[in-house]
C-alpha cells in the first residue's frame, strides 16, 4: 500500500458511503441532500488527487457550492409550504431496482474494469489540470462547444424564469 | 507525479457510484431525491471521463495522442457541469411548478399528461 | 546594519530561525498555524473593536469597565496601593466568552439532533478556510525578481494554481452551515433565515464572480501571489513610480465596490443581515442557538469578515504593501529632495515594507473590518426585494459589463499599446453608460405607462378598521 493508494481508499470509501446514505436517507430529502454534497466534496478532493486542479475546485464551487444550495433551497420551501408526506406501500420497484443495479455492476465489473487491468501512466504531466493548460483547449479547439454552452445556459435561464413565475 | 494507484479502481467507485445512483433513481418516490440521485450518476460518469483523462486510451501512446485524450476529457466534464448547471435550474422549476399545481410527492402519480 | 537585514533576506533568514530544516509536512503544520492562531488571537479583539467603535458612532461610551486593575493594598510600592487603572474594556470579550460558555445549554425538543449539532462546525469550518491562500508577505525579495526570504516559505498556506477560484469555492460552502441551523433548529423564523440565507448566498455568489474574474483578466493569474505581485508594476502602465493598485484603475474600482457589497453580503452583515434580522426573524438561524454553539456562529461570522478582508486587501488593495509607491524605481530614480539624495531613504522603506508585510496586512484586514463595523452604524437593513434587486439587477449587470471591458482594454492594449488600451477603455464605457441612460429612461416610460409602480401590490383582503369607541358612553 502506497500513501496514494490509502490517499484514495480513504476518499472513495467516503464518497460510498455518501452516495450510499443518499438513497437510503432518501426519505428525509435533507439528510439526502447533505450526503450528496459530501459525496460531491469528496469528489473534488479525488480530481485533486487526479491532478485536474481546476474541475476539482468547479466541482466544489459548481455542485457542492451551487447545486446543492439551490436543491436544499427547493426542498426547505416544500417543507414551509408543508409539501404532503409520501404514502408508504410496497411495490415491484424495489426488487426491480436491485436487479437493474447489480445487473449494470455485473455487466461493467466483468466486462470492462476486469479486462482493463492497464496501470500504465499516460506520459501528460500533471501540468494538463491547471486552468492554463485547460482553458488554452476550451477557447480554441473546443470554442464552438464553448459557445453552444453559453446558449444552452441562456434557455436554462429563460426556461426556469419561465416556469418559476406566476405570470409574465 | 506518478500515480501508483490502478486505473480499475477509480473506474470500480464510479461504477459502484453510478449504481447506487441507478437504485436510487428507481427506488425513491420524491422527485427531488430522484433528481438528486441523476446528479449522483452524472458524476460518476465525470470521474470516469477523468480518469481516462489522466491514464490515457492505450499504453505506449504519443505525448500528443495522451494530451489529446486528457483535454478531451476535461472538455467532456467541464460541458457535462455546465449542461447539468442549466438542467438543475429548469428542473427544479418543474418540480415547483407541479408542486405549485398539484401539491403532490409522488413521481409515480405524475403520470398525467394534462395540467 | 541594513546589509545584515539584506543578508538575512537573501535566503538566509530562513536559516537563521532553521525554517529549512523542516520537512512539508511540519512546514505546512506551521503555515497553517501561522494563519489560524493570530485570526484566533484576533476574533475577541475584533469583537471588543466593534463593541468600542459601534458605540462611539451612536454617541454611547460602549464597555469600559472590565478589565480595570485595582492595585491590592499589600502592593510594595506605597504610592500605587489602592489605585484603579482602566484599560479601555479590553477585557470584555474574554468576560463575553466566559459567560458564553458557562451559560446554560439549551436544545430545544423536536430538532433534527445530528444536523442541529452539526451545523455550527459546518459554519466555521469555511470562515477560516477562505485564508489558506491569502499571501500576507512578499515572496519576492525587494530589489530583484528574486525568490526567496522566510515569507516565501511561509505566506501562502496553499499556493496553488486555482488561488481564488478556492476563495469562491470555500465562501460558497459557508451558506451550509446556515441553512442547516435553520433547517434543523424546528423553528419557522429559523427556516425563514435559512432560506434568505441561501437565495442571498447564491445571489451575490455570481457577481462577486465576476468582479473577481475582471482582476483574474486583468492580472492574467488565478494565483493569488501573481495578483498581487502583479499590482506592483506601474500604475495604468505609464506611472512607474506608483504602484498598479487594483482600486486606483478604473475598472479595479468598480469590480472593488461590486466586490465590496457582496462580500457584506456573504458574511451576512449589516445592511444585508436579512438571515438574522432581528425585528423579523427574532435571530434568524441562530433563534434556537444558545451557549457555547452559538458562540461558535459568532466566530465563525468574524472570521469569515476578518479573511474576506484579507481577499479584498490582497486583490485590490496590493495585499502587503504600505504604501502604493515603487521604491526601487524611487531608489533608482529618485527626486533629490532639498538637494538631498533620497535613495537610501527609499531603500530603507522598501525593507520597511517587506519585513512590516504581514503586520500591514493585518492592518489592512482591520481597516476592511472597521468598515464593515461603520456600515452597520450606518445603514438601515435593506427589504428583501431591495436585496434581490441589487444583486441580480445592479450588480450583476454592472459585474459582467466590467468584464467585457476588461477584455476589450486587454485587446486594445495588446493592439494598440498602453495609450490605445485606455482609450478603448473610455470608449467601450461611454457606450455602456449611453446603453444604460437609454434604458433607464425606457423603463422610466414604461412604469408611468403603468401608473407609476411597475410592480402592483394588491392586498384582496378587505382593510380591518378600528372602531373606536368612548369608554364614558358604555
Amino acid at each position: 500500500m502506497t500513501p496514494n493508494q490509502i490517499v484514495f481508499l480513504v476518499l472513495a470509501f467516503i464518497a460510498v458511503m455518501a452516495s450510499a446514505g443518499v438513497v437510503v436517507f432518501g426519505a428525509n430529502a435533507v439528510r439526502s441532500a447533505l450526503f450528496l454534497v459530501l459525496n460531491f466534496f469528496v469528489l473534488g478532493f479525488i480530481y485533486f488527487t487526479l491532478g485536474a486542479q481546476l474541475l476539482g475546485i468547479t466541482q466544489i464551487m459548481v455542485y457542492a457550492g451551487a447545486i446543492m444550495v439551490l436543491f436544499l433551497f427547493v426542498i426547505m420551501m416544500l417543507q414551509l409550504h408543508h409539501g404532503p408526506q409520501l404514502k408508504k406501500y410496497q411495490d415491484a420497484k424495489r426488487p426491480l431496482a436491485w436487479l437493474i443495479g447489480l445487473g449494470i455492476f455485473c455487466l461493467v465489473f466483468t466486462q470492462v474494469i476486469q479486462k482493463l487491468s492497464m496501470t500504465s501512466q499516460s506520459p501528460v504531466t500533471d501540468e494538463y489540470g491547471t486552468p492554463k493548460a485547460v482553458g488554452l483547449v476550451l477557447y480554441s479547439t473546443y470554442s464552438w462547444p464553448f459557445e453552444v454552452t453559453s446558449v444552452l445556459l441562456l434557455i436554462g435561464v429563460v426556461g426556469s424564469i419561465l416556469l418559476a413565475k406566476r405570470r409574465i | 507525479m506518478v500515480n501508483d494507484v490502478p486505473l480499475s479502481w477509480f473506474l470500480g467507485l464510479g461504477m459502484i457510484m453510478f449504481c447506487i445512483g441507478t437504485i436510487g433513481v428507481v427506488v425513491r418516490r420524491n422527485p427531488v431525491v430522484v433528481f438528486m440521485c441523476i446528479e449522483l450518476m452524472l458524476n460518476a460518469v465525470n470521474l470516469t471521463f477523468l480518469v481516462f483523462a489522466r491514464y490515457g486510451i492505450a499504453p505506449g501512446q504519443t505525448l500528443e495522442q495522451a494530451t489529446n485524450t486528457a483535454m478531451g476529457g476535461q472538455m467532456a466534464v467541464i460541458f457535462v457541469m455546465a449542461v447539468a448547471a442549466a438542467e438543475v435550474a429548469v428542473g427544479l422549476g418543474i418540480i415547483m411548478a407541479i408542486f405549485r399545481l398539484k401539491n403532490e410527492a409522488d413521481v409515480d402519480d405524475m403520470s398525467v399528461l394534462r395540467g | 546594519m541594513s546589509q545584515w537585514i539584506e543578508d538575512i533576506a537573501k535566503g538566509k533568514d530562513a536559516v537563521l530561525f532553521g525554517i529549512h530544516m523542516y520537512g512539508p509536512g511540519v512546514l505546512a503544520l506551521i503555515k497553517v498555524l501561522l494563519l489560524l492562531i493570530p485570526a484566533l488571537i484576533l476574533v475577541p479583539g475584533l469583537i471588543w473593536w466593534e463593541r468600542r467603535l459601534l458605540s462611539w458612532m451612536q454617541d454611547r461610551i460602549g464597555p469600559n469597565r472590565t478589565g480595570t486593575i485595582t492595585v491590592p493594598d499589600n502592593f510594595p510600592i506605597k504610592g500605587l496601593r489602592g489605585k484603579k487603572q482602566r484599560t479601555a474594556g479590553l477585557l470584555q470579550p474574554i468576560a463575553d466568552g466566559l459567560k458564553l460558555f458557562l451559560k446554560e445549554d439549551i436544545t430545544p425538543a423536536s430538532i433534527d439532533r445530528k444536523v442541529y449539532f452539526l451545523a455550527p462546525a459546518i459554519a466555521l469550518f469555511p470562515a477560516f478556510a477562505i485564508g489558506g491562500t491569502l499571501p500576507w508577505g512578499s515572496a519576492y525579495l525587494p530589489f530583484g525578481d528574486a525568490v526567496g526570504g522566510i515569507y516565501s516559505l511561509l505566506t501562502p498556506v496553499a499556493n496553488v494554481d486555482i488561488g481564488i477560484l478556492y476563495v469562491l469555492a470555500i465562501s460558497s460552502l459557508g451558506v451550509y452551515g446556515v441553512v442547516l441551523a435553520g433547517y434543523s433548529s424546528n423553528n419557522k423564523y429559523s427556516l425563514m433565515g435559512g432560506l434568505r440565507s441561501s437565495a442571498q448566498l447564491i445571489s451575490y455568489e455570481l457577481a462577486m464572480g465576476t468582479a473577481l474574474a475582471s482582476i483574474v483578466l486583468a492580472s492574467g493569474s488565478l494565483r493569488m501571489t501573481d495578483m498581487v505581485r502583479v499590482q506592483e508594476q506601474a500604475l495604468w502602465g505609464v506611472l512607474p513610480a506608483v504602484q498598479n493598485w487594483f482600486v486606483l484603475t478604473p475598472f479595479g474600482l468598480v469590480g472593488a465596490v461590486i466586490f465590496l457589497i457582496c462580500m457584506i453580503a456573504e458574511t451576512n452583515r449589516a445592511p444585508f443581515d436579512l438571515p438574522e434580522a432581528e425585528n423579523e426573524l427574532i435571530a434568524g438561524y441562530h433563534t434556537e442557538y444558545s451557549s457555547m454553539k452559538f458562540a461558535v456562529f459568532f466566530m465563525g461570522e468574524y472570521a469569515a469578515m476578518f479573511f474576506f478582508s484579507g481577499v479584498f486587501a490582497a486583490v485590490f488593495l496590493g495585499g502587503y504593501n504600505l504604501l502604493p509607491l515603487n521604491y526601487e524605481y524611487l531608489a533608482t530614480h529618485g527626486w533629490n529632495f532639498l538637494g538631498q539624495d533620497m535613495g537610501g531613504f527609499w531603500r530603507g522603506m522598501a525593507w520597511f515594507n517587506y519585513w512590516a508585510g504581514p503586520a500591514i496586512f493585518v492592518g489592512k484586514c482591520v481597516v476592511g473590518i472597521t468598515f464593515f463595523i461603520w456600515l452597520r452604524a450606518t445603514l438601515p437593513r435593506l427589504r428583501y426585494d431591495q436585496l434581490m434587486g441589487l444583486g441580480w439587477k445592479t450588480l450583476l449587470p454592472l459585474g459582467i459589463s466590467n468584464l467585457i471591458i476588461v477584455g476589450l482594454w486587454i485587446v486594445a492594449t495588446k493592439l494598440w499599446g498602453i495609450g490605445g488600451g485606455w482609450a478603448a477603455w473610455a470608449a467601450a464605457a461611454a457606450v455602456l453608460v449611453i446603453i444604460y441612460l437609454n434604458i433607464a429612461s425606457l423603463s422610466k416610460k414604461d412604469e408611468m405607462a403603468f401608473g407609476g409602480r411597475s410592480v402592483e401590490m394588491k392586498d384582496p383582503s378587505p382593510r380591518r378598521t378600528v372602531k373606536m369607541v368612548d369608554p364614558n358612553k358604555v
